[in-house]
């Protein structure tokens, strides 16, 4: 047991370490894009005096390094600051902006993992027969069709010719549950659709993988039925890659939605970065770009430690 | 035939065709001329305004990162917002001439350089506050200050002293200004208590709605104000939805979520005008899309070469490809008829031969390097792509370097010595000079440093006999146009749409899109 908290408390510092690398990154990043946060913020309309003051308030006249470190030690004690361009506080705007962006992730990977899962576990059993074609072939197409298209597509029929659904997805609090939900039913079926293929494929791989064994012959043999032998056998040992690719996928449905939030306006974590990056909001960017990385490291994480779990090999290494 | 009836009738209400022809079509369709007519008139009035209702607005330009500050106001959907709950002094009306919205009346000096506005009796701001003539001082002053960061701060440098009288605000300026007025319709100016210098994102104004919910870039939710002094405001909830994405704007009008979009993409307008519920609202403006040449730098500082430029270039191919027909030739002027004081001149055409003649004449025959990218104007690089084929005809050997969006406005606009770009226009010709083609400018992005017209400039800005008026700026009009780093090929219009749920809309208003922003609380909801 306590091998598995030394194996864990490694993990989690190497995550540490890669976050802040992570943070380095993104401020030499931000400092490399032309043009400055003021002339960005006041557009073309500024004066010269208007930007000497913008840029003396923001303290843009601090050296970068100077800028960076009282940054990274505000971020330390959990103050993210506030923004540049409007002077709201960063933890608070971010807070819902991210609750937004995980409520439209949760719902689309609680239809998408278990769709994914059943039908690889559909496609194993009927092998190489037309219901593994057609859902090889139908997951494979909308994968391979940009999502933005698939989105303008969904808004065209959906919204437009039959007025099922809204385009418009700016959800806010005075919604109910059911209307929230209503609202983000296309984003949530386009984004189902994108990550539906990679889960699938990957499912069907792991199992037909484990199906060549001793004992799922041993299984067959016992005169198990094919459904049961996949479920109760072969899923559970070759839950680790599976595992290891729902997390990957649900990393994208947080961190890499960016184009479906500008589609269906979607008042998201994505919309805000790219608010912020285009008006070289600093801070702002650092603390989403921390936490998209957090997000990715976390739930890699999470598979790890799952896939640990699941196989008694890993859990004693020699 | 009744889509068909339905475009033709949208066509006179644009202007696009006249009446008589739109009967004689209509005609050909078989509807009796006294039918037709009606349909007509149908199209271009309603039955009055009916209060009550919500209208949705879908908006491009705002973002998180936005203020409430109209300080700050950079985009439609800034100022639209602003416009609710505020308002400036003085205001434009719909042809372009100025009414008082706080100030309830305002005259000038003899000399232009003293200016007195009475602030409006007995209007209050929405916390309650009664508006006095201090709050109109602190307002300019907070713009105006050295410590500024309004989009404003420009317009308002020439201020010397800002008093207070009674009800009375006297301005006085260092030089004589016929338009000060005009400035002061400016959309950042909206007077606040104390000059929202305590709270300048406080959003209390005296404007005819009331925010009550604000997500900045994403939603905001307006009230009628019940104690607002003015027309304004038909419906009683406005809703304005930021929508950036314009197939997803478009799409948000054709779904029927919004009621109301800007900024319809030219290349798309025709087709959405198809859908029956939708009306496609265009609006000639003072927009225009530019390339500008730096004339110290070589080789634009040798006139046959800007000369040959100008004749080398298409406009009216550019109107018809670019802006899809949403738009009128420009000709190397930044004033177009939309300005008070204007002249007309002769249009310059495309000229392959005279384009070669001052070609040969300036004996440059390097490569001319045109740099643009996709935010300057909409469209940039193909415009300059038809530009360099143009060119070619007269053997300018004319190259196009794409540069990114972003950075575009610090790295090359102002900075490159040849690119496109794009102006709002301003109020008055008075500004468009001021701020872009006066040798002292900041904004001076073709480098235009010309005496006469300096001096012209400062004359006409005092001068209050139109007649006289009229004659300088068409002479400073000629020196731009001959002498200028300017190329315009064309002046966009606004194309805005509603769908017909909405009466109400007034065609041609003056300033900005979406009837100068207006539309929201001038336009109702038909039952």
């Amino acid at each position: 047991m306590s091998l598995l908290i030394k194996l864990l408390a490694q993990r989690i510092a190497l995550g540490l370490v890669l976050l802040f690398m992570v943070s380095v990154l993104i401020f030499a990043g931000t400092m490399i894009l032309p043009g400055d946060v003021a002339q960005s913020i006041l557009g073309q309309s500024a004066t010269p005096e208007a930007l000497a003051n913008m840029r003396r308030d923001l303290g843009l006249n601090d050296p970068p390094l100077q800028r960076y470190f009282s940054w990274l030690g505000g971020f330390l004690q959990g103050d993210l600051g506030t923004a540049l361009t409007s002077g709201q506080d960063i933890a608070e705007s971010l807070g819902k902006r991210l609750g937004n962006t995980l409520f439209l992730a949760f719902w689309a990977a609680i239809i998408s993992v278990p769709l994914a899962i059943t039908l690889g576990l559909i496609a194993v059993r009927y092998r190489e027969r037309w219901p593994d074609k057609m859902i090889s072939a139908v997951t494979l197409a909308s994968i391979s069709v940009p999502e933005f298209l698939i989105a303008y597509i969904a808004i065209f029929f959906v919204s437009v010719r039959l007025r099922w659904a809204p385009s418009v997805t700016t959800i806010h609090d005075g919604m109910s549950l059911g209307e929230k939900l209503h609202t983000i039913s296309l984003p949530v079926a386009v984004l189902t659709l994108v990550v539906l293929a990679h889960m699938m494929r990957m499912t069907r791989a792991a199992i037909l993988n484990v199906m060549q064994s001793a004992y799922i012959e041993t299984a067959e043999l016992k005169g198990l039925r094919m459904f049961n032998i996949i479920w109760k056998h072969a899923f559970p040992n070759s839950v680790a890659p599976i595992v290891n690719v729902v997390m990957l996928n649900m990393a994208y449905l947080v961190v890499g939605v960016v184009v479906i939030e500008v589609v269906f306006t979607y008042p998201g974590m994505g919309q805000y970065l790219v608010d912020h990056v285009s008006k070289r909001d600093i801070p702002v960017v650092q603390a989403c770009g921390l936490i998209f990385a957090a997000v990715y490291i976390g739930l890699n994480m999470i598979a790890d430690i799952v896939s640990i779990l699941a196989n008694p090999r890993l859990r004693h290494p020699k | 035939m009744t889509d068909q009836l339905k475009y033709l009738s949208r066509q006179v209400v644009t202007g696009r065709i006249n009446r008589r022809h739109f009967l004689g079509r209509a005609g050909a369709l078989g509807l009796t001329a006294a039918a037709a007519t009606t349909m007509m008139n149908s199209a271009v009035m309603a039955a009055g305004p009916q209060k009550g209702g919500t209208i949705r607005v879908g908006l491009q330009g705002g973002s998180t990162t936005s203020s409430l500050d109209p300080a700050l106001s950079s985009n439609q959907t800034d100022w639209t917002v602003s416009r609710m709950w505020g308002e400036t002094l003085v205001e434009l009306t719909d042809d372009g001439g100025l009414e008082g919205r706080v100030a309830e009346s305002y005259e000038a000096s003899a000399d232009a350089k003293t200016w007195t506005f009475r602030v409006r009796q007995g209007i209050t701001f929405s916390n309650g506050q009664d508006v006095t003539a201090a709050d109109v001082a602190e307002t300019l002053d907070r713009h105006a200050g050295e410590e500024s960061q309004s989009g404003a701060h420009g317009i308002l440098r020439d201020i010397k002293d800002v008093r207070t009288d009674g009800r009375d605000v006297i301005i006085e300026l260092n030089t004589a200004n016929a338009d000060l007025p005009y400035l002061l319709s400016d959309f950042h100016l909206v007077i606040q208590p104390g000059g929202g210098k305590s709270a300048p994102d406080a959003a209390i104004g005296t404007g005819p709605y009331i925010l009550k919910d604000v997500d900045m870039g994403v939603r905001f939710v307006a009230e009628k104000n019940p104690n607002y002094w003015g027309e304004l405001g038909n419906a009683e909830t406005l809703e304005i939805l930021v929508i950036n994405d314009n197939t997803a704007r478009v799409a948000a009008l054709q779904s029927g979520q919004v009621d109301m979009i800007d900024r319809v993409p030219p290349r798309t307008a025709g087709l959405v005008a198809r859908a029956p519920n939708v009306n496609v609202r265009s609006t000639s403006g003072p927009g225009h899309y530019v390339f500008i040449a730096h004339l110290d730098t070589e080789p634009f500082s040798n006139r046959d070469v800007m000369m040959a430029l100008k004749y080398g270039i298409n406009r009216q191919e550019m109107v018809d490809k670019i802006l899809f027909g949403y738009g009128s030739v420009g000709n190397d002027s930044p004033v177009n008829g939309y300005y008070p004081f204007a002249t007309e001149f002769e249009q310059r055409e495309y000229d392959p031969d005279k384009a070669a003649f001052h070609w040969k004449q300036s004996g440059y025959d390097g490569p001319i390097v045109l740099e643009t990218s996709d935010n300057s104007f909409p469209g940039a690089p193909d415009a300059a792509a038809l530009f360099q084929q143009s060119a070619q005809a007269a053997g300018i050997n004319l190259q196009v370097k794409r540069q990114p969006n972003d950075g575009y406005w610090t790295e090359v606009w102002n900075k490159r010595p040849f690119c496109t770009s794009f102006w709002a226009g301003r109020p008055t010709q008075d500004q468009v000079y001021t701020t872009t083609y006066l040798s002292t400018a900041d904004w001076n992005d073709t480098r235009f440093k010309n005496e006469q017209f300096d001096q012209l400039l400062l004359a006409a800005r005092a001068e209050l006999d139109s007649a006289k008026r009229t004659q300088m700026y068409a002479d400073m009009g000629t020196l731009l146009r001959d002498e200028g780093g300017l190329i315009c090929p064309m002046f966009n219009d606004f194309v805005d749409a509603t769908n017909d749920k909405l009466a109400g809309w007034a065609d041609g208003v003056k300033g900005l899109p979406l009837m100068n922003s207006y539309a929201p609380m001038r336009m109702w909801v038909t039952n």
